[in-house]
This record gives C-alpha cells, structure tokens and sequence, in this order.
C-alpha cells in the first residue's frame, strides 16, 4: 500500500484537486434537472422540465439578454481599443511607455468594490442615471486592461522579421497589417474578447453599483438567492459553461490541426 | 567589371553612405559599385556593419547620410515596398500562417501578378520543392525552408537580392550543399546576389567577389584569390585564412623587389606585393601563409632556428608550430606528400619560400587584428 501510495500520489493528489475544481460545476448541472418547488436547494427528484423550458422563471431570459447584450458591447469596445493600446504598447518605443505599462494594471489590482463605488458616484455626479450605458460603459473599463495583457503577450512573440519581410514583398504598411500581423495576432485577440465577455457577463459588484433597476444575470441570480434560485439559473448557468467549454476544445482543435506535423 | 554602358542598367552603387546609432558608426562613409548580374558578398565579423548595410539597401533602415541607386535609379529613402529588391532573411522569416504556395505566391499577389500558380510552381520545381505546396513551413525542415526563402524571393525577379547570413541556421554538411546549390541558382536566374556573412570559407566559396568589412569600413575588395593571396590590410591577412606575420626593417630595393631585415635574414617583396610602400620609415610587416612555407627545400627567402614545438595531423596537411629565435611562433602547413614526416617536436628547421608568395604590410598595423574576432569559425 505504501508502495503503491509512493507511486502514485501524484496521480491521487491530481485526482482529489480536480474534484475539488469541479464538484461546484458538477454540482450546478445536477441541480438543473432538479424538480424543484420553492426553491432549488434540496434534491426533490430528475426532470427535463427546467431544461425544456429554461425561460420558465420568471424575469430570468430578461436578465440574461441584458447581460449578453452588456456582454456583448462591452466585449466589441474593450478589445478594440485594448487591441489597439496593446500594439502602440507592443511595437513603439515613446515617451511615459513603461508609465502606461503600470498604469493598465491598475484597474486589474484595485478592488471591484472601490471601482463600483466611485464609478457610481461619477456618474451621479454628471447627472448620468444609472442604467444600460453606465453599466457597458464599467464594463468596457475594467475589461480593457485584461485584453491589452492577453493581446501585447501574443505582440510579443510574434518575430518582427516577419513584418519586414512581407515589406520586401511589396505589402504596403496596411496590407502588412491585414495580411500577416493581424492574423498572426488574432488568436491572442480571440482569446481576449472571451476573456472580456466571461468577466462582464460575470460581474456582479461594479454592475450592481451601475445598472440601477436594470438587471442583469448575475444581479438576478443574487436577488432571487434571497427567496430560492429557480433552476432555469442552473440551466442557463450550465449552458454557458458548455458553450465555453465548446468553443475552448474547437479552437484547440483548429490550432492543432493548423500546426500538425 | 562590365563597360560603361552597361554598368548604368542595373548595378547597385553605394555613396558615402552612413549609419549611425546614437553615437556609433555601424557604416562609415562607405562606397561601392557592385555590378549587375554578379555574386557579391559582404564579409565581416559580427558588428562590423554588413547587416546594416544590407538593411539599408532593402529599405529596412534609413541611412544617416549617402546614397543608394540601382541604375539610375535612386532608391535611398524608397519604402521597402517600392524598390526591386528581395531578401532572404537570416531566419528564413517565412510566414507560419500561409502555405508554402502562398509564402511564395506573396510578393507576386501585392504586385498584381497574372500568373501567380505558374511562376510559383516553376519556381518551386527551380528548388525542388514542388510537392510541398501545401504545406505548411514549420512541416519542413530547416533546409527545406531556406530554400523556400530563396524561392519566395527570386519569384519576383528582384533587379537585387539580399541574402543575409542565408546558412547560418544549418549544420555544416548542408551548408556546403546550400553553398552549391545557391551558386548553382544564381548562374540559373542570373540576377545579383549581395550576401553577407561572417563566414570566410562560404564567401569565397559562392561570391565573384568579396568586400572585407571592419567597423564600418571596406577594408579590402576583390575576387577571393585576390584577397587571399594578396591582402591589403593586416585585419584582411588574418581574417581570410591564417597569415603568418613578421616584422622586419626595409633596406633598400633591388631592380623591382624591396629588400627587408627580419631579425637578421635578409627577405625579398617583389615591388607589386609590397603594399606598404608609402610608409617605408617604419618597419613593415611581412607576410607568407603557412603553406607556402618548406620546411624541406631551401628558396630565397628564409628564417632560420626555428624550433618545432608542436604538431598536429590533419589529413591532407601537417601543421607544425615553429617558435623563431625571438620568440614568435609561426604556423607551417606542409602537405603529407612524405617529405616532412620524419620532423619531431624539437627539431630546429628553416623557414623557406619563394619571394613572389611574400607580401608587405604597414608596420604600424596591429598585428592580431582580424585573428581573434571569429573563435566560432575554423
């Protein structure tokens, strides 16, 4: 036994972290095909029911197009202009660069509960109601130093040598861009915007602050937690957690059979 | 060189051109006339400013003063884009994401080209690569991709190509191949070639003719032989192959040659070798490669009282060092046609040549330069 234990207690000790990582996923899937009453916290036997009609509760499809279109927008702006901070980042020496380079971890290392508050407060104090844009508008903040990090480490490694030769080949700086930069950093630019859309479409605190009556699928899930979750939540939130677990495996898949050997 | 009339079509010309870096020169004030048509190589050791040079002619660094023209042309401050040039780069730099049909299809689609998927299958037949059209560059070898490099650049017919240390990347038995076979492309396609590397041996191998750089300067130019056989300059009599050099003090002439001391013996420069001849006060530096030295037959030029301190086989050679009654050591290649097998470490020789492999250099020259700025190479 001990033997054996010796032999193999990485594979135990993997085994018992991987458990420990997905017993909460795990955990959310069985209790969307709960047949639940009231609320959804005690096993009350198997059903399709939640699933085939995952609009069933109440408000919850509204809440969940607010975050997707929250999501959505704020996903667009952020990696366009973390795109764009990330290459004058990535490829131009000027004045106050290594400043900026700070600077965009900022908004990373400050508490979401500070950025809320005072975000709110700005607002208020423009006479901005809180609402729909002020919320894309946190949004777009806090998710563009995420995309300027995710897309200035692919900048990075990509061989500036390649960009001068496609200028020997008679590409023009644009089609220098379209043709060679652009796809080879896109990857890293994909990966951003999920990046961004998982951090809005998840973010309760700074959304909170903002979004004044409109609600979004995390505000709803926390308001509805008061007098029981209905399961459609456990639906939706297994459906996105498939759906991003989808598209992890097929862009692997295509990156691996782009580079196979 | 070519005649006048035809060295205006498409020779690249080089005028005072000058980089600068901060407060470095990489190139300095450097001129040169590379003819149309030829394979020119540019050889240096690392920061002697031939990349530099080369990124100026492609377009890829601005000079800080001079002119570059092709022809009449002049391309000094064109876009890379907008000069008939092409490079082959160090790291091949061929793009991950294309194929290799479309790694050589490239510069043809920007200019516009008809016939793309003929001229790069022709092209790709031209180097054997045909039936990996489809694929993808890191599917190939390191071979392989250099010479999909070659092929994406000579596709469009550039009036120059750049090849910039193109072999550095490969082992030693695929260079001597890719030597051949760039030679071989080169006569095939006939456009010019300007190559820079640090290694002598591929310079001398491939180029008509070979430019010798040193901080930013041309020290010598000419065909290999000329380089070799008489070097100008002491950085190029140590750089190109090993020189053996001596000081000693001129004499005085007779008929055509130059008479020198060296420590006592009495050597003879015929006057077309002695390449110090403004600067005869001083001493001179006299040179002889080590195999053209006898240590078996007596000629006119010889040193005495060596003593053989060491002795190593190399096959088609035997290389002794020999240390002179002053102290220096001497390098001596003698060929293993038996004459000199029966020499011991330890024997006293005689040093002996014929005047006309001699040559003179400028006393006041340092005499190790060139010899240590290369340990990677020989």
């Amino acid at each position: 036994m001990k033997r054996w234990l010796s032999k193999n207690l990485i594979k135990v000790y993997a085994f018992f972290a991987f458990v420990y990582l997905f017993i909460p996923i795990a955990y959310t899937m069985a209790f969307s095909f709960n047949n639940a009453g009231k609320s959804n916290l005690t096993w009350r036997g198997f059903t399709f029911a939640n699933w085939q009609n995952p609009c069933g509760a109440p408000q919850v499809c509204n809440a969940l197009g607010n975050s997707l279109k929250i999501g959505g927008i704020a996903t667009l702006i952020a990696t366009i202009l973390g795109t764009m901070i990330a290459f004058a980042l990535g490829r131009h020496r000027f004045r106050g660069r290594s400043a900026v380079n700070l600077l965009i971890f900022l908004p990373m290392a400050t508490p979401e509960i500070v950025l809320g508050a005072s975000l709110l407060a700005m607002f208020l104090n423009l006479g901005i109601n809180p609402g729909f844009w002020p919320t894309v508008i946190a949004h777009v903040m806090f998710c563009i130093s995420f995309v300027v990090v995710t897309v200035k480490a692919r900048i990075a490694s990509l061989d500036p040598k390649l960009e001068e030769a496609a200028m020997d080949l008679y590409a023009t700086e644009a089609e220098t861009f379209r043709r060679v930069t652009l796809p080879l950093v896109m990857p890293g630019i994909f990966g951003a915007a999920l990046l961004a859309f998982s951090l809005s479409f998840d973010d309760f605190i700074i959304t909170n602050f903002n979004s004044g009556t409109l609600t979004t699928f995390p505000k709803f899930v926390y308001i509805s937690s008061a007098r029981g979750i209905p399961p459609q939540a456990n639906v939706i939130g297994s459906t996105m957690f498939i759906l991003a677990l989808v598209i992890v495996l097929t862009s692997q898949f295509v990156s691996n059979r782009k580079n196979r050997v | 060189m070519v005649d006048a009339a035809a060295s205006t079509k498409g020779d690249l010309n080089l005028t005072n051109l000058v980089k600068e870096f901060g407060d470095f020169r990489a190139v300095d004030d450097l001129s040169l006339l590379i003819p149309e048509g030829s394979f020119f190589a540019l050889l240096g050791p690392s920061g002697c400013g031939k990349t530099t040079t080369l990124r100026m002619i492609a377009g890829l660094e601005e000079p800080t003063s001079g002119k570059i023209a092709i022809g009449p042309t002049d391309i000094t401050y064109a876009k890379p884009y907008a000069r008939p040039v092409n490079t082959v780069f160090q790291n091949y730099a061929l793009f991950p994401h294309l194929t290799i049909f479309e790694n050589v299809a490239f510069g043809l689609r920007r200019r516009g080209v008809k016939d793309v998927k003929e001229q790069v299958t022709k092209v790709l037949e031209l180097v054997e690569l045909g039936h990996l059209a489809g694929r993808k560059p890191v599917q190939l070898s390191g071979g392989q991709q250099q010479r999909i490099a070659v092929a994406r650049a000579i596709v469009n017919r550039p009036a120059l190509l750049l090849l910039d240390e193109p072999l550095g990347a490969l082992d030693l038995k695929l260079r001597r191949q890719m030597q051949i076979e760039l030679k071989w492309i080169q006569t095939e396609v006939g456009l010019t070639f300007v190559h820079v590397t640090h290694d002598q041996e591929e310079a001398m191998t491939m180029a008509d003719t070979i430019a010798v750089m040193n901080e930013g300067r041309i020290e010598q130019m000419g065909t290999p032989v000329e380089l070799y056989e008489s070097p100008r300059t002491v950085f190029v009599a140590n750089f190109l192959g090993q020189s053996n050099l001596v000081k000693g003090k001129v004499e005085g002439t007779s008929g055509d040659d130059l008479l020198v001391s060296v420590h006592g013996n009495r050597i003879i420069v015929p006057a077309n070798r002695d390449f110090a001849a403004d600067n005869h006060e001083n001493s001179v530096l006299i040179g002889i490669r080590p195999e053209k030295i006898s240590l078996e037959h007596a000629e006119e030029n010889t040193l005495g009282g060596g003593i053989i301190t060491d002795i190593s086989f190399v096959g088609v050679s035997t290389q002794f060092q020999v240390q002179m009654p002053w102290g220096q050591e001497l390098a001596v290649f003698e060929q293993n046609d038996g004459g000199a097998s029966h020499l011991q470490k330890g024997d006293t020789v005689s040093l002996s040549w014929k005047p006309q492999f001699t040559f003179a250099l400028d006393g006041t020259a340092d005499v190790d330069a060139g010899t240590s700025v290369n340990p990677d190479e020989e």
